[in-house]
């Protein structure tokens, strides 16, 4: 086995162990921290692709922002045992099937990506600088200007919307 | 199978590097706490530490052997690794960033090749500091979960949201000057400054953005958590905030890699504002003394540079009242955000109508 490939194994395994730690911990803190670091080994996965900015900006946007706004909910929550809702039977039925659903579709999706590629020899390490910072910006401010513009108004909308929903309370209590 | 085709003298002088820079970090962080010290006595009127060794210089080490010697107490009902891991990420997250900053110009050895000065030259250097600086804000906030107390965790909400304001506002000060210099990677930026004249203009990216600037030093003071933005620790109101059950070493950690994150973040001012280990008339010193000697007096250049910041932030700190935390959130969301993409766009705008080659 060649090394990227060894490292490959350990970081795979690695990310699915973290990954299996999210859903596994009781305490929702430690769910947070096994996600942060998820996401660091998939991080170390862009970096094993050449794929720098990508790998940075995932920590970056990810494990130091939304993460850490993900801490700042949860610290707020009370976390006694016995506030904890009993889902029913029914609840939990339906989120099992709903969650083997979609794991059906990952699976089906992955499928189909491979298909018209056997046999053929993929090699990433040798084909890419398309992940440098360069090159990534080239290509998406080109072949792919318009859905990059599209998705910024959706940013755009939903961070008007979210001054929107901060703004109500005050509105309401102005008449008082 | 072949390992990774690296020499064995490369890693050890990275290791050697390494070394170097992490000593001379906790030296400079532990001599910054006897100078932030001599520097509130002599704006107080007062004398400083005078006691241990001349002018108190052994301080620093007294302080050290007193926070060993100190009892450890772990609050008994908090999560107690995640007590622990607070000041280790803290201490980490400090220590992390000084792997991408150009110490001073390459050394040339006798068969031709070079000593790089620097840990890693990637070339996202400005975003590794970036994320780096993100993710420092965990220490405080798990600490401050960990020790399954109020005031602390008060400290831990200050912080996180504190960190994440001021975060965008930097960030996108580092993309008007970005934009100017067209690289990501800090050696290129470094050395985009060589000199001080060229071109009939300043080379030192100061004098090209004075505007990020203020806005850079304005969220550097806040990404440290230091007066006047110190809301996470405010002690008239938190007691000690998210430090408040820490004691001993632990509490040790977390003042230390305070003055360790004043000291980088100085090197990464001086680096991406003023010039780095460049200083005007470098090219005559250069042409008169060995290389070797080049390269030491652009080290001794860089670490003036950052020493000057490092009074400077003292300065502003027994200057300066702390902010209340609406005027924090003000300053941060309705004053540095948009002056900064003001001058992203203003940026942008110059560059195309003035610079614009094509």
């Amino acid at each position: 086995m060649e090394i990227h490939q060894v490292i490959f194994w350990i970081l795979s395994l690695l990310t699915l162990s973290f990954a299996v730690g999210v859903i596994m911990s009781r305490s929702p803190i430690n769910s947070v921290l096994f996600l942060i670091l998820t996401f660091f080994s998939i991080s170390a996965h862009y970096v094993m692709m050449n794929a720098q900015f990508l790998a940075i900006v995932n920590i970056i946007v990810y494990a130091g922002a939304i993460m850490v706004l993900f801490l700042f909910v949860i610290m707020l929550m009370n976390l006694n045992s016995d506030t904890e809702p009993q889902k029913n039977f029914l609840v939990q039925f339906a989120a099992v099937i709903s969650g083997g659903a979609l794991l059906l579709i990952f699976v089906a999706a992955l499928k189909s990506s491979f298909t018209g590629l056997e046999g053929k020899d993929i090699n990433l390490i040798e084909s890419t600088d398309i992940g440098l910072i360069k090159n990534l910006g080239q290509k998406l401010f080109t072949d792919y200007v318009f859905p990059f513009e599209i998705a910024s108004v959706l940013f755009l909308s939903a961070m008007i919307g979210a001054v929107v929903l901060g703004k109500k309370d005050k509105v309401l209590q102005a008449p008082k | 199978m072949i390992l990774l085709a690296i020499s064995l003298s490369l890693i050890l002088e990275k290791v050697i590097l390494i070394a170097v820079i992490l000593g001379a970090s906790l030296g400079i962080a532990m001599y910054s706490t006897w100078a932030e010290r001599k520097v509130a006595a002599i704006m107080q009127d007062r004398r400083g530490p005078m006691r241990a060794g001349p002018f108190g210089l052994f301080q620093p080490l007294a302080d050290g052997l007193k926070l060993f010697m100190k009892e450890e107490i772990i609050p008994a009902v908090s999560s107690k690794f995640l007590f622990v891991l607070g000041p280790s990420i803290a201490m980490l997250m400090a220590c992390m960033t000084s792997a991408v900053i150009p110490w001073g110009p390459d050394i040339p050895k006798a068969d031709g090749s070079v000593i790089s000065l620097q840990v890693a030259d990637i070339n996202i250097g400005v975003l590794f500091i970036f994320g780096v600086v993100s993710l420092g804000v965990y220490g405080v906030m798990i600490g401050a979960w960990a020790s399954n107390n109020k005031f602390s965790l008060m400290s831990g909400l200050r912080a996180a949201s504190q960190a994440i304001s001021y975060e965008l506002a930097m960030g996108i000060s580092l993309i008007a000057l970005v934009m100017m210099t067209g690289s990501l990677s800090m050696r290129e930026i470094v050395d985009q400054q060589h000199g001080f004249w060229a071109n009939g203009y300043f080379t030192w990216n100061f004098f090209k953005q004075p505007l990020a600037f203020l806005i850079f030093i304005v969220c550097a003071f806040a990404e440290l958590n230091r007066a006047p933005f110190d809301l996470a620790e405010c002690e008239s109101e938190l007691i000690g905030g998210y430090h408040t059950e820490y004691s001993s070493m632990k509490l040790g950690f977390y003042l230390f890699s305070e003055y360790i994150n004043m000291f980088i973040s100085s090197v990464i001012l001086s680096s991406l504002f003023f010039g780095g280990y460049n200083y005007p008339g470098m090219d005559i010193v250069a042409a008169h003394v060995s290389p070797l000697m080049v390269s030491l007096i652009g080290v001794m250049v860089l670490l003036g540079k950052a020493i000057c910041f490092i009074i400077f932030f003292m300065f502003i700190r027994w200057t300066i009242p702390r902010f209340r935390y609406d005027q924090l959130m003000n300053l941060g969301w309705k004053s540095l955000i948009p002056l900064a993409l003001f001058n992203m766009l203003a940026t942008g705008g110059v560059i195309l109508y003035f610079f614009n080659d094509k």
